[in-house]
């Protein structure tokens, strides 16, 4: 017996069974690709919503503490280990 | 914004509705023939070809003229060796009796025969699906190819019966 009849004979084994397809399959995956769909929708909202919050966060905290400015020297350094 | 939602919506049910007319039987052999279990009960098969579809609807409109029945069956086939090597000693305990034409082959031997024979899927792909080096899935289909068709004898002169046998 050659590959090529061992491989279909191997096919012809396989294929041999007819299984009935459930009439509640086609419903049942939309529900889940529905819901999949939807859970998809909802994490890029969030993840949008973060990245807003962190944007205008950021320039607000910007806007007061101006980090670009150099602080006003008012003392000088403290000298330690005379 | 709403109504294009809405026809393209409708247009995608309509679209998976054909697709899945003309794919789930197929499919639905292949997933049952990877768990081995009875035609009539497949409980396991159903359950994964529910998953598959669920995806393959999810990514209708991004499949941009990727087949869906390859995407399906991809998940299909991912899922299932994920289920073997994450919780063999799980799902042993939880199957009763392996039946169906695969019944005496392992998990991974079925995954592979199934890949390559029954969706005659080429070998590097397959083996680029599943992780797996090229030798190793050719062995291991002609392990599984010996094993069908002559269940009865030991595996011992099997493994050498398929490399002897003329290739």
């Amino acid at each position: 017996m050659n590959r090529a009849e061992r491989e279909a004979a191997v096919r012809r084994v396989m294929a041999d069974q007819p299984v009935p397809v459930p009439p509640e399959l086609y419903p049942e995956a939309v529900r889940r690709g529905e819901r999949l769909l939807r859970r998809g929708r909802l994490v890029r909202r969030v993840m949008w919503l973060l990245v807003c919050v962190a944007i205008v966060g950021f320039g607000v905290w910007a806007a007061y503490a101006q980090p670009w400015v150099e602080p006003p020297s008012q003392t000088t350094p403290p000298v330690n280990g005379w | 914004m709403r109504e294009r939602q809405v026809s393209q919506r409708a247009r995608r049910a309509r679209e998976f509705e054909a697709f899945v007319a003309g794919a789930a039987g197929r499919l639905l052999l292949a997933a049952t023939l990877l768990t081995a279990e009875a035609p009539d009960a497949n409980p396991r098969a159903r359950r994964l070809l529910t998953l598959a579809l669920g995806h393959t609807y999810a990514r209708w409109h991004r499949l941009r003229g990727e087949d869906p029945y390859d995407c399906a069956r991809q998940y299909l086939a991912v899922r299932f060796a994920r289920t073997i090597w994450h919780r063999p000693g799980l799902l042993r305990r939880e199957r009763p009796v392996p039946r169906g034409p695969l019944a005496a082959l392992s998990p991974q031997e079925r995954l592979v025969l199934v890949l390559r024979m029954y969706e005659g899927v080429a070998e590097e792909q397959a083996a680029a699906l599943l992780g797996l080096p090229v030798e190793r899935v050719h062995t291991v289909c002609d392990r599984a190819t010996s094993l069908v068709l002559h269940p009865v004898l030991p595996t011992g002169p099997h493994a050498v019966n398929a490399k002897v046998a003329p290739s």
